[in-house]
């Protein structure tokens, strides 16, 4: 009996064993298949496991074999916490899908280093130049190992009805503004704000762009490569957090706040009109849909606004967070797979994404087909924005990236400061190195 | 008389084993005896452990090997095991602040389970011990929440304590009580209890059932004498009954405190070790780290230390409490008969 837990635990070694010795066995097919130019089967991964995503894609693939006879896509369209799951067994066992989904930064990175994923840079180099700045995040020393299809910003989403009842005409810009957006709120008996922080990684948006605000560039830009985070602008990040965190925007309970499952989530509080505003990712609407009865979400009161400027702040006031998903091919794949995925970022393929509302698409020839209005003024701040930057935990690996999400929600709790969010943080990054 | 007998052999059989002695020399005597058995004897073992070990062998031993293997690696789950760092990732483990607190929190909810769920179970199984009406209808709603899966139960709880909207605060808030600021779950000084609640909540059932099992055992006459003798109810209880339950008390005892050590699911539903790491437990550590951080090594580490302190703490229960039984019940079986 005491060695329940433990065995619990190291299954995932023995399932790791298991799966390394097929995963040799079907690479050798593979292989073999590539080589050859009789048919080749490719496998393909991805999330979109609704309609009209999930009819969207099958048809897709099966354009792509009609124009490429002798070729078999294999689609598998999982829920999103299940492909990732299924995901991590596939690599610990090395034997990942010809197709699957990529989120860039240093979980890229460790992919690449364990020689996992295929250089994309020359086979799709079209694709990659018309992409441009989308891809630099899923860049790894100057090579390109996945193709970009979706890429959002985080921002505040809003109730447009409540704003209104609470006297606030325009969209704070500031955070002055932000601030006194509260007060009224809060004085019209409205909660104001809610976030998720049981799941950490809402209330690390809030850090994250802070430094953004507080943080030049080039400093970003060098603290993602050496994984040095002596800056004083990253205190400053933390100090204006606890401004923030002082001001009491947030709704009842948001320590235990899930981000988004139950109406009881963060997302679930906005979309059941139970706070005015809350900061998300541009998946937002689609969440809410799925927690309101009538599957409408906030619907026609759906506003957004992007994350306000930081008065003094040495960044970027007009950068954006944000991050996506792109096309990753396995090592090993057949080389149908990089046209595969190639074709999955053409005009075409792009456009019926975008007309579709399944994410906001990278390549240009597509955004004036997304039709939603919060999503399509979205879409114009992620492309007048200098530069957006990735999700920090993405950017930074899950090792560095949860240390640090783990002692911002602990800044929420009140028992972390702004110097221990950057120590906890380099100590991680240390252990790295 | 014959009846209570059988259920008091029944019952000490299923607590704890104290008359396993006895059943097996009374086996072999059935058995006809010679040598020309002993080697279907043999094959008559091979073929029945033989399966049995193989599974564990595969599925139990093995894995523990690997993960003393594991442990000794960095490693993020992909990829091959080259990054060797001896004993670092079992330092960093012992010297981290938040597994520290999550063996505490282990360790608050083993003494909190013996300090409390123990009497109320007693009591409660004392109580249903009673010819009274309604006694199958009480029995089984004592035992429902132990009946259901700790996630469906988790889930629901999770719900019903909701800040603000859940229905724990909407009924206080009716009788003009507010819960905490940050709600039960939310917030840190108050989670562990409330967590610790809502275990209560489930196992107490099985408290009640083993101790209502255990009370089956004891002998009728034993407490018609004591009546006799003009006991009261209290003194039966006290002087009769509870020795006699010992043995069930202390398997109990046992169950419990290996579910607190290696205590997961509840807390992984209702708090996953949050707001600010304030009901971690080991197992929630290794997962966390693990399957959220992709640092195996240390997750395996964390592990082999989890499995450590559960092999510790079993055996000394063991050897210093569970060992006690076996004398006591012979002692008092001899009494008995």
């Amino acid at each position: 009996m005491s060695t329940t837990p433990v065995a619990r635990a190291i299954a995932v070694g023995a399932v790791a064993a298991v799966l390394a010795a097929c995963g040799t066995g079907s690479e050798d097919t593979t292989e073999s298949t590539a080589d050859a130019s009789g048919p080749v089967t490719i496998s393909w991964w991805h999330n979109s496991n609704t309609d009209p995503g999930k009819a969207y894609y099958e048809s897709v693939a099966k354009d792509f074999q009609t124009a490429n006879p002798g070729v078999t896509i294999e689609i598998s369209a999982m829920q999103h916490e299940d492909m990732l799951t299924k995901l991590d067994a596939a690599f610990q066992g090395g034997d990942a899908p010809d197709i699957y989904m990529e989120r860039g930064g240093g979980e890229l990175a460790d992919h690449v280093e364990a020689g996992l994923t295929k250089d994309l840079s020359e086979q799709a180099k079209d694709v990659v130049d018309k992409l441009g700045g989308s891809v630099a995040g899923f860049q790894v020393d100057g090579k390109t190992y996945a193709l970009p299809f979706s890429l959002g910003v985080v921002g505040f989403w809003y109730n447009k009805s409540l704003f209104e009842q609470a006297g606030i005409t325009t969209p704070p810009a500031t955070m002055d503004e932000l601030y006194a957006a509260v007060d009224k709120l809060a004085a019209a008996g409205i909660a104001p704000v809610s976030v998720g922080a049981g799941d950490k990684w809402p209330a690390a948006h809030y850090w994250y762009y802070l430094a953004l605000r507080e943080c030049p560039e080039q400093v970003l830009k060098d603290a993602v490569k050496s994984l040095d985070f002596s800056d004083p602008c990253f205190i400053k990040a933390g100090e204006d957090l606890e401004k923030i965190i002082a001001a009491k925007p947030f709704n009842k309970g948001f320590l235990s706040t899930p981000a988004q499952t139950g109406p009881g989530s963060a997302s679930g509080l906005l979309a059941t009109g139970k706070v005015a505003m809350e900061m998300q990712g541009h998946w937002e609407p689609g969440v809410m849909q799925g927690l309101t009865e009538d599957k409408k979400g906030l619907g026609e009161d759906t506003g957004w606004f992007p994350f306000p400027s930081v008065a003094g702040g040495q960044g970027e006031q007009s950068a954006a967070l944000g991050g996506g998903d792109a096309w990753g091919v396995a090592k090993d794949a057949p080389d149908a797979a990089v046209e595969f995925a190639k074709y999955l970022l053409s005009d075409e393929v792009q456009k019926g994404f975008a007309e579709r509302d399944m994410g906001l698409p990278t390549n240009p020839a597509a955004s004036g087909s997304v039709k939603d209005p919060a999503l399509s003024g979205l879409l114009e701040v992620r492309d007048a924005a200098p530069y957006v930057q990735l999700y920090f935990d993405t950017a930074f690996g899950q090792s560095v990236g949860g240390a640090m999400n783990d002692e911002i929600a602990l800044m929420f709790a009140g028992e972390a400061t702004p110097q221990d969010i950057v120590e906890k943080t380099q100590q991680a990054a240390d252990a790295e190195k | 008389m014959t009846v209570s007998a059988d259920s008091r052999e029944a019952s000490s059989s299923a607590t704890g084993g104290a008359d396993r002695a006895p059943a097996r020399s009374a086996l072999r005597g059935r058995r006809p005896g010679g040598r020309s058995a002993s080697l279907r004897v043999a094959l008559e073992v091979a073929f029945f452990v033989g399966p049995a070990l193989v599974l564990f062998s595969v599925f139990v031993v093995w894995p523990i090997i690997r993960a003393v293997q594991f442990s000794l690696y960095r490693w993020k789950g992909f990829g091959p095991l080259v990054d060797f760092v001896g004993l670092r990732n079992y330092v960093s483990v012992l010297t981290n602040d938040v597994f520290i607190g999550a063996f505490t929190h282990n360790m608050v909810i083993v003494v909190l389970s013996l300090l409390i769920q123990l009497p109320v179970g007693l009591a409660i199984a004392l109580l249903l011990n009673r010819r009274m009406r309604g006694q199958g209808l009480l029995r089984t709603i004592i035992f429902v929440p132990y009946v259901l899966s700790e996630v469906i139960a988790g889930v629901v709880w999770f719900q019903l304590l909701q800040p603000e909207y859940g229905v724990i605060d909407t009924l206080l808030g009716a009788v003009g009580i507010s819960g905490p600021e940050q709600g039960w779950l939310g917030t840190p000084d108050v989670a562990l209890y409330t967590v610790f609640v809502v275990l209560t909540w489930k196992y107490l059932g099985l408290a009640v059932l083993l101790f209502l099992a255990g009370l089956q055992g004891v002998p009728d006459e034993l407490i018609e004498a004591a009546e006799i003798d003009g006991a009261s109810w209290w003194q039966i209880q006290r002087r009769v009954t509870v020795p006699l339950l010992g043995p069930t008390l202390r398997t109990w005892g046992f169950l419990s405190l290996i579910g607190s050590i290696q205590l997961f699911d509840m807390v992984w539903i209702l708090t996953g070790g949050g707001p600010a790491n304030a009901t971690t437990t080991m197992a929630t550590f290794l997962i966390n780290e693990g399957t959220k951080r992709y640092n195996y090594g240390i997750a395996t580490a964390a592990s082999v230390i989890l499995f450590a302190v559960a092999l510790v703490l079993a055996i000394g229960y063991q050897y210093f409490v569970l060992r006690r039984d076996v004398v006591d019940a012979d002692a008092g079986s001899r009494r008995v008969r």
